[in-house]
């Protein structure tokens, strides 16, 4: 099996270039520009290199106030979601008729356009001069104020975020987690009901241990997700987040490269890498965490 | 218990359904019988149609399908065959660099998206390839999990196969064909569908690169006629369009549901 | 303890569409196991003994019948108030916790006041470690263990918290040959010493004979036959436990009854008088043939096989159900094979007479 090199390569090369061109290359080059200081998109130069660019974006107010969104959403979101995920799939493993019909269900929210549903989100929690919405009417029931999640106070608007976000990531956290539990041999639960083992001892000794590897999958890939949200918003608060206030880092970084406030490519790096940086470091310190906690077979 | 544990079930499964039933119902309401409601109506007994016309007059919305469905299977069909030449290369071929190439590729899928758009916005710009198809594909193309995904499943189909293969004088290409790509179907339709999916679903790129509604996919669709459609205010028409552009997927869905869901519990990611 | 089945019968609903019969799993079961004894539940795969184990145990609950432990009736008592070990054919270690953990396990589901503290726990579990010779390796997980190991850690684990009734479910199934000969023998050690009623479960009737107190052979659900091993060896009630037990298996021959003789072809093989003339079955184990010149039975001679101890004398009979007939002799034995033909004479003891329906056994009369 030997001078195959060539062709080795060949069939290799489509990939290459691809790659090549539209990942290794801006990769360097999102550093390059971070570092180019008083970059023109227009002319192509700049004046010099340095920090300048990361020491704007960290002082900017707007990236300031997407990265309290997002740590917000990430807090929120990433535990509540995987708890209630949790709570879910159990549930589901626990029962056999309808249990399909209900698999299904839940994973609707998949195949469907982020940007189509989080409209519907937005008429429902929206608060008009012609009606103040069904969730408004939900809270009149019990007495409450009507409130405009859409453009109303900053607590409402990262409700209906956090709420949305959830909703969206559910299937995909339920999916898994389900498949992890049918995973978990029968024996095991046979050998602890001979023991005499409760229910919720069995779960918190037994299921959680077994299917932590999981768990743990889901958390990690929950944060690295939340940190990188966008399209939520954008279909709940529209494109122009900055005025709404609701703008995350990736919305940041699209519209300094774009849109009405954009055209700055350099400020637009600086601000993804330091997102990068916060998303590398929060993975490590979570593998350093599941090293005491994940039993890996 | 039982009971507790169906109610919570059903719950759950209410919250996931009503936003559809509710964008259904409300693209069937009449423009008129919408804005009358000041308390929002849970059922309508006067269901029409008109706003699926006008969905489709006002807004160019046939365009934007027609161009996700340009995009999509394009950028499918052009993913699929890098991703089985690539994959086929690290699975079966030996050649001279192959583990360091392969190490390269698997540090590339660290990378997120967000850090080489920038860049990407800037090529696609500079190549004068904003508001065309070439510049919506090129960069959605690579996709360097779905080659591991692919070479793994690549391993498992038998060395013996190949070496008889050889011995009668089978091409490698013709090898790929006949042999690898059958027996690892399951897989690659699997890739695809899920890759569909994605390119159904893309908004950040799309929305970077165009700005004429010529070029604009069903999410900048969506997006326009929030901002700008119907007057605005013109809900029930909005909510006819987000059915419309939401039943392909759900249709492709109840179809393939197996495929995707087990296809999503080995290599999707999502959140 | 001692345990008494009475009638236990379960049915499992058939799958799949149509009024199909249910599946009988366990049918009109009733016997009764001595105080401290080592039972073998023996059958072929799908004979029901698993399910009886299960029953036992308590995973599940019988269509009808008891079950008692002692004077205790546990029939509606789930797995977890029955204070039974069970040894799962897998053995079911957690395999994220260590030895010690795993054997602590069941004492740290005890509530209210059989609570034990901390010390105790551990006294106990060191104890049963002890007991099954696993006292070095408390502190690995079982993925760094052998099989052999693991099944003791298994034995422990359902040991440790005193059961009423051990269960074990196929315990050797997973060990290669080696360890099995020696786990068998550690299995009957510990059972002896702790002198708790054992139950396992078993396909293999060497390893049911072996170690057993007494042996329940089944099939299709149904009892065959219950007794000490060498005396279901020695007076089997039916051709189907007849053939299950010994190896190499019982010669069966296609013969008739006439006029008092046995016959197996034109052959006399045995007297019969006062034996109603029929057609029947005829069982032969290997070691009831004696080689003789003058031997009523005539076979087509095939082969010796050399076992050191023991010979194999290798035929073929046109009456035979087997494929080859064998016949062990000691290795001392003249065998005169004149014409490729071996002849020889039965040892009454070792035949056995089956009805040719019903299959089982027919009382002989011999001179």
């Amino acid at each position: 099996m030997e001078k195959q090199s060539a062709k080795g390569w060949l069939y290799l090369l489509p990939a290459i270039l691809f790659l090549g061109v539209f990942m290794v290359y801006p990769l360097i080059d999102v550093f390059i520009y971070s570092f180019e200081e008083g970059y023109n998109s227009a002319s192509q130069t700049y004046y010099g290199v340095g920090l300048y660019n990361y020491s704007y974006v960290l002082r900017d107010p707007y990236f300031l106030q997407a990265l309290k969104n997002t740590f917000i959403l990430v807090i929120v979101t990433v535990p509540l979601s995987t708890g209630f995920a949790l709570l879910i799939s159990v549930a589901l493993s626990s029962i056999r008729p309808l249990r399909n019909l209900y698999q299904t269900i839940y994973f609707l929210p998949y195949v469907t356009n982020t940007l189509a549903v989080g409209l519907v989100f937005m008429i429902l929690f929206k608060k008009t001069p012609y009606s103040d919405g069904l969730a408004n009417l939900v809270i009149s029931w019990f007495g409450g104020e009507a409130i405009d999640f859409i453009d109303g106070p900053y607590w409402a608007k990262m409700f209906v975020l956090c709420l949305y976000t959830i909703w969206v990531v559910m299937p995909f956290k339920i999916l898994i987690l389900t498949s992890a539990l049918a995973s978990v041999d029968e024996t095991y639960y046979n050998a602890a009901r001979v023991d005499g083992t409760s229910k919720w001892r069995t779960f918190i000794r037994i299921t959680l241990p077994m299917i932590s590897p999981t768990v743990f999958y889901l958390i990690i890939t929950g944060f690295i997700g939340a940190f990188k949200a966008y399209s939520d918003a954008v279909a709940l608060f529209g494109t122009d987040l900055n005025a709404a206030g609701m703008n995350t880092i990736v919305g940041y970084v699209y519209d300094m490269l774009y849109g009405n406030s954009g055209g700055y490519p350099s400020y637009a790096s600086a601000a993804a890498i330091i997102l990068f940086t916060v998303v590398l470091t929060i993975t490590c310190v979570n593998l350093l965490v599941s090293k005491k906690h994940v039993h890996y077979s | 218990m039982n009971v507790l544990i169906y109610t919570l079930l059903t719950l759950w499964a209410l919250m996931v359904l009503f936003p559809f039933y509710w964008m259904v119902l409300t693209s069937v309401k009449s423009y008129s019988a919408y804005n009358s409601e000041y308390i929002p109506q849970m059922f309508t007994l006067s269901p029409t149609l008109e706003n699926y016309l006008e969905a489709f007059t006002v807004v160019p919305l046939a365009r934007y399908f027609v161009n996700t469905l340009i995009f999509t299977v394009a950028t499918t069909a052009i993913m699929m065959a890098v991703t089985v030449l690539a994959a086929y290369a690290f699975a079966r071929l030996n050649f001279r660099g192959k583990n360091a190439a392969f190490v390269v590729f698997l540090s590339l899928m660290m990378i997120p998206s967000e850090l080489v758009v920038i860049t990407n916005y800037v090529t696609i710009t500079n190549l004068d390839l904003r508001n065309t198809f070439l510049g919506l594909i090129l960069p959605s193309v690579t996709s360097v999990f779905y080659i591991y995904l692919l070479k793994e499943n690549f391993e498992q189909v038998p060395d013996d196969l190949y070496y008889a293969a050889k011995v009668d004088g089978t091409s490698d290409l013709k090898y790929l064909f006949k042999v690898m790509i059958p027996i690892c179907k399951p897989t690659i339709v699997t890739i695809a569908i899920l890759k569909v999916i994605e390119c159904w679903n893309s908004y950040v790129w799309p929305r970077l690169v165009t700005d004429d509604e010529n070029y604009f996919l069903v999410s900048n669709g969506i997006q326009a006629i929030r901002e700008s459609g119907f007057g605005r205010e013109n809900i029930p028409a909005m909510m006819a369009a987000v059915v419309s552009i939401s039943v392909p997927l759900i249709v492709l869905f109840l179809i393939f549901r197996q495929k995707i869901m087990a296809g999503v519990a080995r290599g999707g990611t999502k959140g | 303890m001692k345990i008494v089945l009475q009638n236990l019968t379960k049915r499992f609903p058939s799958r799949g569409k149509g009024n199909r019969e249910d599946v009988v799993a366990v049918k009109d079961f009733s016997f009764e196991i001595p105080d401290g004894k080592l039972i073998g539940l023996l059958g072929p795969s799908g004979c029901g003994k698993s399910t009886t184990l299960n029953l036992l145990c308590g995973l599940q609950k019988p269509t009808s019948g008891r079950i008692f432990f002692g004077e205790d009736d546990v029939t509606d008592l789930p797995a977890e108030k029955r204070g039974v070990g069970f040894v799962f054919q897998s053995y079911a270690l957690y395999p994220h916790l260590t030895v010690l953990q795993n054997i602590l396990f069941p004492l740290e589901n005890l509530k209210g006041k059989d609570k034990l503290s901390k010390e105790v726990m551990r006294e106990k579990a060191c104890e049963a470690a002890r007991l099954v010779q696993i006292d070095e390796l408390l502190d690995r997980k079982p993925s760094e263990l052998s099989g052999g190991q693991q099944q003791r850690v298994a034995i422990a684990r359902a040991l440790v918290k005193m059961p009423r009734v051990l269960l074990l479910d196929e315990p050797l199934s997973n060990l290669d040959a080696r360890l099995r000969l020696q786990t068998r023998e550690e299995i009957r050690r510990i059972q002896r010493e702790t002198k708790i009623t054992t139950v396992f479960v078993t396909h293999d009737q060497e390893e049911a004979m072996s170690i057993s107190d007494m042996i329940v052979v089944m099939k299709s659900g149904v009892i065959q036959q219950i007794g000490k091993p060498q005396e279901v060896y020695d007076n089997p009630v039916n051709l189907f436990v007849a053939r299950f037990l010994g190896t190499p298996p019982i010669n069966v021959f296609s013969g008739r009854i006439d006029g008092g003789r046995l016959m197996i072809g034109e052959d006399t093989v045995l007297d019969v008088p006062g034996t109603e003339s029929q057609d029947v079955w005829i069982g032969v184990r290997p070691e009831g043939f004696v080689p003789n010149e003058n031997g009523p039975l005539h076979c087509d001679f095939s082969g010796i096989e050399v076992m050191g101890r023991d010979i194999s004398v290798v035929s073929t009979h046109r009456c035979c159900e087997n494929a080859a007939i064998r016949a062990i002799i000691s290795a001392d034995s003249k065998v005169n094979t004149q014409d490729q033909t071996v002849r020889f004479s039965l040892k009454p003891g070792k035949v056995f007479v089956f009805d040719k329906e019903t299959e089982a056994r027919i009382p002989l009369e011999q001179a």
